[in-house]
């Protein structure tokens, strides 16, 4: 009862051993080398770029010429002494305030509508996303269209209600709220989705026993849903805070020139890093620029996260 | 007596909440459809008129007859490159979407099931990278294009977003949870390569969320502007690029440019005809294990 009196050729012996260790060899070493694609590339266009936008913003750096003398920090000192510079960041902040705030509430309300019992669930469901698949340079040049100054169906429709014509491209704060219809045309459905599988994920016991304690529907929802769906809310805005400060699709083609209005009216700061780059050539600036957005991301993003934390744990039987 | 009521109260709760919306649900979810329908119709209204439609200040709400001429207009234009930016977004948006979805399963499949020192620090690396805004990287990967002489080519297009952090996070998430680990455990006492594991028992397994991705990649890639706008031109442009060519050019006569918003928008209508269940499946899926 030793081991086995099969008596294995030589030869056999060292195949089935060279297979065995070929194997082990296999199951250690292929995980790394199935999820090597993605670092590959992430070395070369992620990290790399991220990396050499640093190197690139602290040398004068032409578009042509290629690079330039080492010059520190005066791209980013040449920037932040720009007045365009700033408002760069007001009119993205502003757009963002604008789209962002609604939005929420409008995808809340909607994943709320969705969540009831309705019939044909689906094609309600559809029917919020089918703008989803608009590109936002379509959407951009439809809603373009409407909010014209003189002959625009926005302020003809304004006229019959006899509101005053809004000036929707000259005056920063209208061409603002313009901008921000746009990307919450596209994106309020797409978000309303997300939380309304936030919403279906909360346990339906929750809601009985609070129907038994006698609270209403909106009282339900204040109390339940909204501390419920906290996670879900955490993770809409933060993907809102990364995608709506980097704004460039819509206020480009607000108008035919592309460079955010006469007096910057629309220009975000992805705008501006555009014009520093492209028009003018200068990648050194444009490249402080985009370590600057960077920094108003990341900035805006805690303070998102701070008061998101705040607002759903306020109230509610969470935890 | 008490174990009663509470069970009536109980019923009556549950058929609170369970009970059938009424007409204020249906009437709002009906104006949200037609929110959303609507700039179809105004592109469709002013796109079959003409370069007067805009500002006519007695606008008819019924279609014009122009439309074909429109469009017409839009595909005979030489800058705007119709049918060349038609056929750079479909090869862009397929090859992007085929090689997402498959070196994002392959990694998904060796994060779920493999066992590799390292493992959930990568995992983790791979999230953060998500948060890591795309516009921060714009200024040297388009040096590092040109460098290589690739603007103007879909090459410099597509490298960027073969496999996306996104992708590798969804199906990782996917695997974990949808294949067995004795079905793996299975295909190695049969001596199966890891690699023939992937390809016979985990990509199988994994078809519903991969169509999911490579539907959501196509529909991200199909409208992405900002990079394609940078790195191509007039002469190899992909539809977005070549919408804003349109509207440079044509900035007075918005019959023509919106004839052109509704030939590139009709291929992802169709699209969404028959695929949009599976996308709406796919968002709150994603939303839910995300």
């Amino acid at each position: 009862m030793t081991t086995s009196t099969f008596v294995v050729p030589e030869r056999t012996r060292s195949r089935l051993a060279f297979r065995e260790s070929l194997g082990r060899w296999d199951v250690r070493f292929s995980p790394y080398l199935f999820v090597s694609p993605f670092f590959i590339l992430f070395a070369l266009v992620g990290l790399f770029p991220l990396l050499y936008t640093g190197w690139v913003a602290v040398h004068q750096w032409d578009l042509l010429g290629g690079q330039g003398k080492w010059v520190g920090f005066d791209n980013f000192t040449f920037v932040l002494q720009q007045r365009q510079f700033w408002v760069a960041v007001r009119n993205t902040l502003s757009i963002f305030l604008v789209s962002a705030v609604p939005q929420l509430i409008f995808a809340i309300v909607i994943a709320a509508v969705l969540d009831s019992n309705l019939r044909n669930k689906t094609f309600w469901r559809m029917s919020v996303l089918v703008p989803f698949v608009v590109m936002p340079v379509a959407v951009a040049l439809i809603f373009g269209s409407m909010f014209g100054e003189r002959y625009g169906l926005v302020n003809r429709t304004l006229a019959h209600v006899g509101i005053a014509p809004i000036l929707w491209h000259t005056d920063p704060f209208a061409s603002h709220v313009a901008i921000a219809t746009m990307v919450n045309f596209r994106w309020t459905g797409y978000n309303a989705l997300i939380l309304l599988a936030g919403m279906q994920a909360i346990p339906r016991d929750l809601y009985e026993s609070a129907a038994i304690d006698g609270a209403g529907r909106i009282n339900r929802f204040f109390r339940i849903t909204i501390p419920q769906l906290r996670p879900t809310l955490i993770f809409v805005i933060i993907t809102a805070t990364i995608g709506g400060l980097q704004i460039f699709d819509e206020p480009r083609l607000y108008d035919q020139n592309g460079l955010g209005g006469e007096n910057q009216q629309w220009m975000t700061m992805t705008i501006y890093l555009y014009k520093l780059g492209w028009t003018q050539l200068n990648f050194g600036r444009a490249a402080a620029v985009a370590w600057l957005l960077f920094v108003v991301i990341v900035a805006i993003g805690l303070v998102n996260l701070a008061i998101t934390r705040r607002i759903a744990s306020n109230e509610g039987p969470a935890n | 007596m008490t174990v009663l009521i509470s069970g009536i109260r109980r019923r009556q709760a549950e058929a609170r909440i369970a009970q059938r919306p009424g007409l204020l649900v249906y009437g709002l979810l009906s104006a949200i459809l037609v929110a959303s329908l609507f700039p179809f119709y105004w592109s469709f209204l002013i796109g079959s008129g003409n370069g007067g439609t805009l500002s006519d200040t007695n606008m008819s709400w019924w279609p014009g007859g122009n439309f074909l001429h429109n469009a017409a207009a839009v595909i005979n234009n030489e800058s705007v490159n119709f049918w060349k930016a038609l056929t750079n977004s479909i090869i862009v948006s397929s090859v992007v979407s085929a090689s997402v979805v498959f070196f994002s399963t392959l990694a998904g499949f060796a994060f779920a099931k493999g066992r590799f020192s390292g493992q959930k620090g990568m995992l983790l690396f791979v999230i953060g990278t998500m948060c890591v805004p795309t516009q921060l990287s714009v200024v040297p990967l388009f040096i590092a294009m040109s460098t290589f002489g690739w603007t103007g080519t879909l090459g410099a297009v597509i490298i960027p977003g073969l496999v996306t952090a996104f992708g590798v996070f969804w199906m990782t998430q996917y695997i974990a949870q949808a294949l067995p680990d004795e079905l793996v455990e299975a295909g190695r006492i049969d001596g199966a390569s890891m690699f023939r594991t992937f390809w016979h028992i985990a990509l199988p397994a994994a078809r519903p969320a991969a169509a999911m991705l490579g539907l959501f990649t196509f529909i991200m890639t199909w409208t992405n502007f900002f990079w394609p706008f940078i790195v191509l031109n007039q002469s190899n442009p992909t539809l977005p690029v070549s919408l804003a060519t349109l509207q440079a050019n044509y900035f007075v006569d918005y019959s023509i440019v919106l004839a052109g918003v509704l030939l590139a928008t009709v291929p992802l209508l169709v699209l969404f005809v028959f695929a949009g269940k599976q996308l709406v499946e796919g968002i709150m899926h994603g939303a839910v294990k995300g």
